[in-house]
Formats: C-alpha cells, sequence, structure tokens
C-alpha cells in the first residue's frame, strides 16, 4: 500500500519528519518497504532563468547562456535546441551529481567558452525519459527555490506492507489513524458530507438472492448525479495516484480510485445511460460471460455474486466492473455503486478467476461495514466538486452486516501478558485513539470493537493493540526460571541415534547431503514409491512430483550430477525422512549411504578396486552399531529390496519381520533409467526398526579377560557354494561355545579341481582357554566338534 | 709372559678381530665351549691340589669373565654395525603421499541443527518433533487459520490430492503444526523447540520448496513477552557467540500469536558478510508472539490457565548468517564441492562446554 507524505497529512495534523513517520509506522505494525523522496534525491537542483541566450562563437548547435542561479549570474554553454532567453528552467552547479548521466559536474570550457553548470533535462533528473530540449516550466518560479518543489515532485511516496488482518490500513486515513494514536500527530475528523438528493434516483437497486448465508452481499447503496462532466482530474490528484503507481484516466475513474486508496472503500461508477432497468446484486448463472474493465472475459459460475441489470451481469462483486458499462469521455449521467460484499465469497471468486484488484483486496480483507453509504457520500462530494452534476436521492437495499461486540481488558494484562508496564491513562488513550469505545468497569476496560476491525476478537486483540502502539520497543528482558542447576539431557533415543549414525558416516567418509523430499514420480516407482496419496497436487515442477520412498534415489541422482562434473569418486549420505503413506506413522527415519566408483583415487602404493557390496555392508554395520542396534545378533540374509541387484545385496534383520537396512549394488537397470554410471553401491538403514535398548545403566560389566594365551586353529571346508557362509560361520562358533571366542573367513575359493556349484571356505578359529592351558587332547577334540558341527550344519567336508 | 697371559692375549685378539657373528661365535666356542680352550683348563682343575686349585681356578674364572666381556662387546659392536649397514640401505621418499583417505562431512544444516538444540537444551527445551506431511487442520485449522483466511494463500502450499471425503493432506508449510501436536501430548509446563524440514510452493534466488525450520513453544502460567525477549536475546548470543545483540521487536500478525512480532538483530556488513552484534543495521531473523487462545484451545488447553509464546526461525538462514554461505539453493544440490567447503568434519560437535563452532 503507498500514499504520498500530503496525502496523510490531509488526514493527519503532525509536524513530524518523514524519518519519525516510518518508524512510527514499523513501531505500529506497519512495516515499511521502501520510501521514495525524490525532494531530497532533486535536493542540489534548482530554480534559474536564462537571462539572455546567444549563439556559441564557435558552434553552430549551442547556445551561450547567461543565467541567473541561487549563486547569481552564471554562463552556461547549453545544446538543447530551447535554450532561449526568458526560459525558466532547473539549474545544477558545478560539483552536482546528475543522476541521468552518473556525472559530477565540473567547470569546464566547451569549444572554448567557459561553461559552469548545467541547465537540465528531466531525464538528466531520471524523472521522466523526455530528452528532447530541458526543462523549460510554464510558469515564473523564484530563482533558487527547490525544483523538486516546482515540478510538484517534493512529496516522498511511502510503501507500506499491510498484514491481512488490518483492512482498515488499506486506506490512507486508516494510517492517520494508527499513527495519531502513537502520538505523531492528530487524525483530523472526517468530514462525510450528507448531501440531500434533489431529485429520485431513475435506476433502483436490489439485493436478488435466494437464502445464501452469509448473503453474499448485505448492503447496497446507489445514486444517479445527472449532468457532469468527465474530463481529466486535477494535477493534484492525477499526481497523488501516478505517485502511488496508479495512471490517471479520468476524473470519474480517479475519484473511485481516490476513495479506495485514501479510505478503504471501493466504489464502482456506471455510466447511468448505459444501465437498464434496476441495478442489482444477484448469484451469476452458470456459464454467464462479463467482458470487464480489463478488457478480459470472464466465465463465471454460480458459487460468483455479480451486479447486473436487465442486460445481464454489469460487474463482478467486489472485484471488477464490466466494460459496457464504464464510464468514457462522453458520460453525462453516472451512477454510484457501494456495497459490502462477503469477504469469503470475494476472495473465492477472485481465486478462481485469478483476478487481482484493488477492490478484491479489500473486499477480501473485509471493508468497514458502517462506511457503505459514507464512501457514497464521499464519492458524490468528489464528483460534484471536479464534474459537476446534480445528485439524486440515496437509494439503498440491504442494511450494513454491523457486528458489534465488547471484550473486557482486565487492566493488568497487558502486563502480564505483554510485558509492558502502561499506564492505564495511556491504555484507555490508546484504545480510544484507535476508535474502541473504552468503559471503565472497575478492574477491567470494556471495550467495543470498533466498525473497521474486523480482527479483534477477544482480549489477546486488545493487549496487542495497547503493546503495538505504546511500543513493543518498551518490553524489557525478563529471565525465565532454569529449571535444573544442571540441563537434564533432553534428546530422545531416536534423536541420539540419528546424530551418531550421522557423525558416524562423516567419519567413514562419507559427505552428508540434504536433498529433497521429493523426486520424478519415475524415479519413485523404481524405488517402491510412486502411490496416489504420495503425489503432491501441485508440484512445482515434474522433476519434483513425488514423496521419496528411499534416500537411495536422490542419493543416486546426486552422485551422477557429481560425477558429470567430475567426480569419479563419490560418497554420499543422507539421514532423513521418507514416506511409505500420508499418515504419521509412515514416515520413517532412513539413513542411507552411496558408494560410487574406486575405493579412492590412483596411488603409488596402494591399488584402489571398485566399490561391492561389501562397502555398502561395512557402512551398514557402522550405522547400525553405533546407533544401538545389537548387530551381534543381527541376520545377514541375501537379498534386498528391488531396486538393488538381486545377487548382490543383502537385508540385515533381527528377523524376517523386522528388517533393519539393506545393503548391496545398486540395481543396473534403475542405474540405467537414471542415466548414472556405476559401479555404485548402496545401503539404507531404518532408525526407527531398532529396538529400544534394554538397559539404560551406564554402569558395564566386569572385564572378563583371561592371561591364556589364545589358541588359532585353521580349517578348510568345501561346501555347495549356495550355502551361506554365515551358516558355516554359526556352525563352527556354536560348536563349543565356552572355547571358541573369535570365528574368521581368511579365504574364500571357487573353482580348481573343486568342481561345479562348490567352494571352499578357509576359517581361522581362535580358542581362549579360560582357566587353564589347553592340551593337544582337549584343543584336537575341540577341532572334531567344530568339524562335526559345520559338517552338521552345512553338508561341508573338511578340504583334504 | 704366563701361559694364560699368552691365551688371554691369543682369545681376545681373535674376538676383537671377529669380523661377523659367525666368526665370533666359532671363538667363543674354542673358548668357551665344552671343548674350548678355556674349559679343557678347567677339566685339570680336579687334579691340583687346594691351594694350586683356588689360584689356577681364580686366574681361570677371571680369564672366562675377561673373554666373555670381550665377547659380548664384540657381539655389541658387530649388531650396530650391522644395523648401520642395513640402515644405510634403507630409505623411502617420505615425501610420497601417504595412502589416501575419504575426508567426510556433516551438512551445515545438521551442525546448525545441534547448536540450536545445545542452547536451548541447556535452557531446559526438549525436541520435539512431528510429520511432514500433515492434515489441514494441524497445520492451518488448528493454528487459527480457518479457511478462505487470506493468510491461508501467503502460504503456498503444497497439497496433496483431496480424499474421498473431500479433505486433502499438506506438506507442513511451517513447524507450528508440532506445537498443537505438542499440547495434546503432554502437560504444561512445555518448553519445546521443533526443527525441522518445511515445504512452500516457492522457488526463486532466495526460496526453496524445501527449507529447515525451528519451532520453539513455552506454556505455562506466567511467560510473557518479556520472557520472550530474554529468551531470544539469550539464543542470538549463544548462537553468534557474542557477548551482546540488540534485539528488535516489530509488531506484525501471524494468525496462531496475539500480540505477533517479528524480531530483527543487530548487525553490520562487510563485503557482504554479515556480522551480529555490532552496528546498526537490522536483520530480520524471525517471527514470534504470545501463543493465540484460540491455539491453546485446539491443543486441548485453556487459555485462561495456561499462556506462553512461540516462535519459529530458518535454520538454513542461521547457517547462512553464521557460516557466510551465500545462497539457499546450493544446500539443496548434493555438489561435493559445495559439502567439503561448508561442511563439517565428523569430530566437530558443537558443545556449550567446547563452544558451538
Amino acid at each position: 500500500m503507498k500514499f504520498t507524505l500530503k496525502w496523510l497529512k490531509q488526514h493527519l495534523d503532525t509536524d513530524a519528519t518523514i524519518g519519525e513517520i516510518c518508524d512510527g509506522l514499523v513501531g505500529v505494525g506497519l512495516e515499511v518497504e521502501g520510501v521514495e523522496d525524490q525532494a531530497s534525491a532533486l535536493a542540489a537542483f534548482t530554480i534559474c532563468k536564462v537571462k539572455e541566450a546567444r549563439q556559441h562563437p564557435n558552434a553552430d548547435r549551442l547556445r551561450v547562456c547567461d543565467v541567473e542561479t541561487k549563486d547569481g549570474l552564471v554562463q552556461v554553454v547549453c545544446g538543447a535546441p530551447n535554450a532561449r532567453t526568458g526560459l525558466v528552467g532547473v539549474f545544477a552547479a558545478p560539483g552536482t551529481h546528475v543522476p541521468g548521466t552518473g556525472v559530477d559536474l565540473e567547470v569546464g570550457t566547451i569549444r572554448g567558452v567557459e561553461s559552469a553548470g548545467m541547465l537540465c533535462s528531466e531525464r538528466e533528473l531520471m524523472i521522466s525519459d523526455a530528452h528532447d530540449g530541458i526543462i523549460d516550466l510554464a510558469e515564473e518560479f523564484p530563482i533558487g527555490m527547490s525544483a523538486a518543489e516546482a515540478l510538484g515532485l517534493d512529496d516522498p511516496v511511502i510503501d507500506v506492507a499491510i498484514t491481512p488482518n488490518r483492512p482498515d490500513a488499506l486506506g490512507v486515513y486508516g494510517i492517520a489513524r494508527d499513527l495519531a494514536a502513537k502520538g505523531l500527530g492528530t487524525l483530523k475528523p472526517l468530514d462525510v458530507p450528507d448531501i440531500p438528493g434533489g431529485y429520485k434516483s431513475p435506476i433502483g437497486v436490489d439485493l436478488r438472492f435466494d437464502g445464501e448465508d452469509p448473503l453474499p452481499c448485505s448492503m447496497f447503496v446507489g445514486r444517479h448525479i445527472r449532468g457532469v462532466k468527465n474530463g481529466p482530474s486535477p494535477d493534484w490528484l492525477q499526481r497523488w495516484l501516478l505517485a502511488i503507481g496508479l495512471r490517471p484516466i479520468s476524473a470519474l475513474v480517479d475519484i473511485t480510485n481516490y476513495v479506495t486508496f485514501g479510505f478503504g472503500r471501493p466504489l464502482h461508477v456506471f455510466d447511468a445511460n448505459k444501465v437498464h432497468g434496476t441495478v442489482h446484486a444477484r448469484m451469476a448463472e452458470p456459464g454467464e460471460k462479463l467482458l470487464a474493465l480489463d478488457g478480459k472475459e470472464y466465465t463465471l459460475d454460480e458459487t460468483m455474486t455479480v451486479i447486473a441489470d436487465d442486460n445481464g451481469a454489469e460487474g463482478i462483486a467486489g472485484i471488477i466492473g464490466g466494460e459496457v458499462s464504464g464510464c468514457d469521455e462522453n458520460t453525462t449521467d453516472v451512477f454510484i455503486e457501494a456495497a459490502y460484499f462477503d469477504p469469503v465469497r470475494t476472495a473465492a471468486t477472485g481465486r478462481k478467476l485469478n483476478v487481482i484488484t484493488d477492490a478484491r483486496y479489500r473486499f477480501e480483507r473485509g471493508v468497514d461495514p458502517a462506511f457503505v453509504e459514507a464512501g457514497a457520500q464521499l464519492a458524490t462530494r468528489l464528483i460534484m466538486d471536479l464534474c459537476g452534476g446534480e445528485p439524486s436521492e440515496l437509494v439503498i437495499a440491504g442494511s450494513a452486516p454491523l457486528n458489534t461486540r465488547s471484550y473486557d481488558l482486565r487492566k493488568t494484562r497487558v502486563r502480564s501478558l505483554g510485558g509492558i508496564d502502561v499506564p492505564e491513562a495511556r491504555q484507555v488513550e490508546i484504545l480510544t485513539a484507535l476508535g474502541f469505545d473504552v468503559t471503565d468497569n472497575g478492574d477491567v476496560l470494556s471495550c467495543q470493537v470498533p466498525s473497521w476491525r474486523p480482527d479483534v476478537h477477544g482480549e489477546a486483540d486488545l493487549v496487542e493493540e495497547v503493546c503495538r502502539i505504546y511500543g513493543l520497543d518498551q518490553v524489557r528482558s525478563e529471565p525465565m526460571q532454569r529449571t535444573h542447576a544442571v540441563a537434564k539431557p533432553v534428546l530422545t533415543i531416536r534423536q541420539k541415534r540419528m546424530l551418531a549414525a550421522r557423525r558416524a558416516l562423516a567419519g567413514r567418509g562419507l559427505n552428508e547431503a540434504v536433498t529433497w523430499s521429493f523426486l520424478p514420480a519415475a524415479q519413485a516407482e523404481l524405488f517402491g514409491g510412486g502411490q496416489p496419496e504420495l503425489k503432491l497436487a501441485n508440484p512445482i515442477s515434474v522433476e519434483l512430483s513425488d514423496m521419496r520412498p528411499s534416500l537411495i534415489a536422490n542419493l543416486v541422482a546426486a552422485t551422477g550430477r557429481n560425477v558429470d562434473r567430475g567426480q569419479a569418486q563419490v560418497g554420499l549420505f543422507e539421514v532423513g525422512q521418507v514416506y511409505a503413506g500420508d499418515q504419521p506413522q509412515d514416515e520413517t527415519l532412513r539413513a542411507s549411504g552411496v558408494r560410487r566408483g574406486q575405493t579412492g583415487p590412483r596411488h603409488w602404493g596402494e591399488k584402489a578396486r571398485n566399490v561391492d557390496a561389501f562397502d555398502a555392508k561395512a557402512d551398514l554395520l557402522a550405522a547400525l552399531a553405533v546407533a544401538g542396534a545389537p548387530v551381534a545378533s543381527v541376520q545377514v540374509v541375501q537379498g534386498a529390496p528391488s531396486w538393488f541387484h538381486p545377487g548382490r545385496s543383502g537385508t540385515v534383520q533381527l528377523g524376517p519381520k523386522n528388517q533393519l537396512g539393506w545393503f548391496g549394488e545398486v540395481h543396473p537397470r534403475v542405474l540405467d533409467a537414471m542415466d548414472v554410471k556405476g559401479p555404485l553401491v548402496a545401503f539404507e538403514m531404518n532408525l526407527d526398526a531398532i529396538p529400544e535398548p534394554k538397559s539404560s545403566r551406564a554402569a558395564r560389566p566386569p572385564l572378563d579377560a583371561s592371561d591364556l594365551l589364545p589358541v588359532r586353529r585353521d580349517f578348510a571346508f568345501v561346501i555347495d557354494a549356495d550355502v551361506p557362509a554365515d551358516k558355516l560361520l554359526r556352525a563352527a562358533r556354536g560348536a563349543e561355545k565356552a572355547l571358541v571366542s573369535d570365528v574368521s573367513v581368511f579365504d574364500v575359493f571357487e573353482g580348481g579341481n573343486l568342481g561345479d556349484g562348490k567352494r571352499s571356505l578357509a576359517i581361522e578359529v581362535t580358542l581362549q582357554p579360560k582357566d587353564k592351558t589347553l592340551t593337544d587332547e582337549e584343543i584336537d577334540a575341540v577341532s572334531k566338534a567344530i568339524i562335526a558341527s559345520v559338517t552338521k550344519a552345512t553338508g561341508a567336508t573338511l578340504r583334504g | 709372559m704366563t701361559e694364560l697371559a699368552e691365551l688371554e692375549s691369543q682369545l681376545v685378539g681373535a674376538v676383537e678381530a671377529a669380523p661377523d657373528e659367525a666368526t665370533l661365535d666359532t671363538v667363543r666356542v674354542s673358548a668357551l665351549g665344552k671343548k674350548g680352550a678355556i674349559s679343557e683348563r678347567m677339566k685339570t682343575l680336579g687334579a691340583m691340589s687346594p691351594d694350586e686349585r683356588k689360584q689356577a681356578g681364580q686366574a681361570l674364572n677371571a680369564l672366562k669373565d675377561k673373554v666373555a666381556a670381550a665377547i659380548a662387546s664384540r657381539s655389541a659392536a658387530l649388531k650396530e654395525a650391522g644395523l648401520e649397514a642395513r640402515l644405510a640401505t634403507e630409505f623411502v621418499d617420505v615425501t610420497l603421499p601417504a595412502r589416501p583417505e575419504m575426508q567426510g562431512s556433516v551438512h551445515p544444516v545438521s551442525q546448525v541443527w545441534e547448536e540450536i538444540t545445545q542452547i536451548f537444551g541447556d535452557m531446559g527445551f526438549s525436541v520435539a518433533e512431528g510429520p511432514h506431511i500433515e492434515t489441514d487442520w494441524y497445520n492451518f485449522g488448528a493454528l487459527n487459520i480457518p479457511d478462505d483466511h487470506p493468510a491461508r494463500q501467503e502460504h503456498d502450499t503444497f497439497y496433496f490430492n483431496p480424499k474421498q471425503d473431500g479433505s486433502r493432506m499438506v506438506l507442513r508449510t511451517h513447524t507450528s503444526p508440532v506445537q498443537i501436536r505438542t499440547m495434546q501430548e503432554s502437560d504444561t509446563p512445555i518448553r519445546i523447540i521443533a526443527p525441522g524440514r518445511t515445504y512452500r510452493c516457492d522457488s526463486d534466488q532466495t526460496h526453496t520448496p524445501m527449507f529447515h525450520q525451528v519451532e520453539g513453544l513455552v506454556l505455562d502460567d506466567k511467560t510473557h513477552l518479556g520472557h520472550l525477549k530474554w529468551c531470544l536475546e539469550e539464543f542470538c548470543k549463544a548462537f553468534f557467540e557474542v557477548d551482546a545483540v540488540e534485539m528488535r521487536f516489530r509488531a506484525s500478525h501471524f494468525p496462531f500469536t496475539e500480540p505477533s512480532m517479528e524480531v530483527d538483530i543487530n548487525c553490520s556488513w562487510e563485503k557482504g558478510q554479515v556480522k551480529v552484534g555490532v552496528g546498526d543495521s537490522w536483520l530480520e531473523i524471525l517471527g514470534s508472539g504470545m501463543v493465540h487462545p484460540n491455539v491453546i484451545r485446539a491443543g486441548g488447553l485453556d487459555p485462561d490457565q495456561v499462556q506462553g509464546f512461540a516462535f519459529g526461525m530458518g535454520i538454513d538462514r542461521l547457517a547462512m548468517l553464521k557460516y557466510g554461505i551465500p545462497d539457499l539453493r546450493a544446500f539443496f544440490e548434493a555438489d561435493l564441492r559445495w559439502l567439503r567447503h561448508y561442511g563439517f568434519r565428523s569430530l566437530n560437535v558443537p558443545t556449550l562446554a567446547g563452544g558451538l563452532s
């Protein structure tokens, strides 16, 4: 919302500077977005008069001017065709920065003649594009007067952002009211004329609704004015409208804009001779069409309200008038419309038609229902003043939907909620200045809410009014009570797991990424997503249309982008939510990582290899371990969801129904579809699947370390290739639990003379004696038990 | 020269002349071995008279000790020489690069999440969470934003497709729904922060369709605007690691707070980088206010008994301000160059005791 300082001062009697006014606006919650102050920008430019202009001795196109300036008589060489004796123009002295050229003026010599200043064009002042000649003012102004003032540009324009709760501040008058309450001047009484009509309006008004609730239009005020002359509006009005970015059109149209911006009261003025029958408000017919003043044709539906006559719709209620019945330079008789339209319906219509107008903006936020007739009267006065004419009596249908209400403000409440001590008298003063009708009722102030404040609905709102006007800068910091001398831990187990997994994965050389929660539908489908309930209805692009079913998809895509930028080795991870449905329990917290390329760069001493499933397995198990999963008792089983390579992937689980995570090579078809080149391995861990820890004791069990040396024995078994190694390891471990402390695989061999479908697994078993050194016989016995256990569990034979 | 003196001279000479360990061992055996010169002489002692034996025994033992000492000394010298010779041949070019290790990193959003949690945790705030896919009621209705409220249009909401009953889920536009969920699940007094992802259908130089917010909520029977100001001042001082910060409250409007205000902190700008707590420019950092009675009611509490404040600020923006990160969009592009440059080492865990940055 823009307005000029002079416009404000039409309603506010104040000596405050522009700076004080802006600070006041910010203070009361009307955020100043900008101030255009051409008077200060053009302060160095002053009025001058050319005493004599004569031909330059050395140049055909130049003139030498003796110019009367604030500094006396000055000689200026000027190339403008209109430089002439007697011209009243704008002078810039040496040293002045000329905004239009970006040059700082200096005394110079032009073709042998000294020039001590400049006669300026409008473009040089950056007030228009005109550069055909220098400024040539029609009137006489005193020499040395501010050029901005002479040009009528000395009225700063203030742009404020109005929050949606404050429709009353969508008019200059409402802004003046806030500033007066703040103490920045006195609000001038609003002079709403009570103009009697000289005749009965030939056009009637009517509300034609059939039980719609609330009434789409609850009040309609009309007035006929005959014998007007519609020409350009006066300079002051044109200047104000131009200053706030509106194009002056004609006096009648400019008047409606003036009342809209001056008082937050949108109006419409019909050419009365183009109206047929009674002007009425009704619901639109489905498919009804209207050519609006913006030159566009709108197709309406039965939820929308129109202003109509016998010819059909003449305007979309509260939004925009129609082209057919609009005023032009030939208009002689007009019909003023001032109405109250339901905010919700107006907003819905505006959204549906996608049309934003100054009227809609105000009606949908709620105009003052008590100011409908006043709006018509103000418009009448302005039309009579600017266009002449004779007004009819008012015609009125319906009544103002006043929603009169009162709330009690406890006198202590501003302090106890707002934290500010505001003297009681000042509280009353502020509320009264804002238009509240305040009654002192002992401990409380009973406040009747003014009609222009639809946002006030209770005591907290009254506290806000007092606080914002008194000044939130008066709030003093007050320490919150400390709940514990030493702060208690606040994170949940899940949150701690998240942090631990993140730090561990970063420690393993992966770089943490934060990627979108959404991805393209095709990628969602590759990773088991794409369900209808997870598709955005209004995605920002097709690339971001579906909620992600897995973190891996975005990490693979990001890997591809990094590879395209020349990063051959990529290791990325993310910790974040994935979505299996649209209910809270469908969101799970995951940690995922991808590794792509080789295990490291080429190195003189160590050969890098391609990443493989076991890199991803190591990442997953490390993340599970720090996140507190019982890694000693997890099962690793062959196979993982479909986006993994079917033969080179695995699942880590506590049981078939409690999967903690997956790892392996990403399926070649997925990589192909996403146009990312491998080798690429990935893992995903479901943090929400990890069981709660059983014990929260800080103390550890006693250390059980034997002084006796461990004994190590190697075994090589030949087993069927499809028997998982894990089965063999478990059998070896379980053979003699009291003695076997560790089993590891140190060689895997296939082919050779083993035959098809067989492989050899070589394991090292560590025996840890507890209370005495093992004899050779005892070691032999354990070895036999291990071989027997493995053979029984897996069908393996000891390799000869 | 006696025979023993001659023998000593001979043996010690042989020891000292031994060029290597093997020769030295041969000398040792020839002197001290079972059939060695000294051992042979020891055997003759038995045939001697006690007096002779005592004298000759002492002399022989002395000789044995001398030879043994000479052998030990020579052995040590040979070992030392051998080592020196080996070392002279052993050499690596230490300027060659070490074996490579990948250097991981933690994203700035995560780092700042932890910093914020450290500070508010110390002030007694726990960390609450809520779903990203929300009902219309949690995201709007419960927060005093009824249907058709103009504020809804300003939220640029991502919607899901309508269900059969006409309701539609939304991607939360702010972390404020967590206020309602927290009120429903807990008793007062409440002190929580709720950091997390939020979504707006908006994308340009300074907006991304996803960003991170942290919500704050305090509810008890006495908390007022003065406490809010204190809380935010203390947070800003701790977060930006400055001794003092000036704070400006500007009246504003949010449907879920009443009174509402936007909060600025003082700062100065140097070469495009901001310094907080010095200078007289103002930097808007958050929106806040006293929780609206309708919101307290929606959370199932009684606004006549319960009052307090709420605030919401951008985590990404805090990270940008503190760490001089210029572009929001780059946060979510997963460009390794960016992640490595602006990311944090895994062991750089922010703590109040050790410092946050």
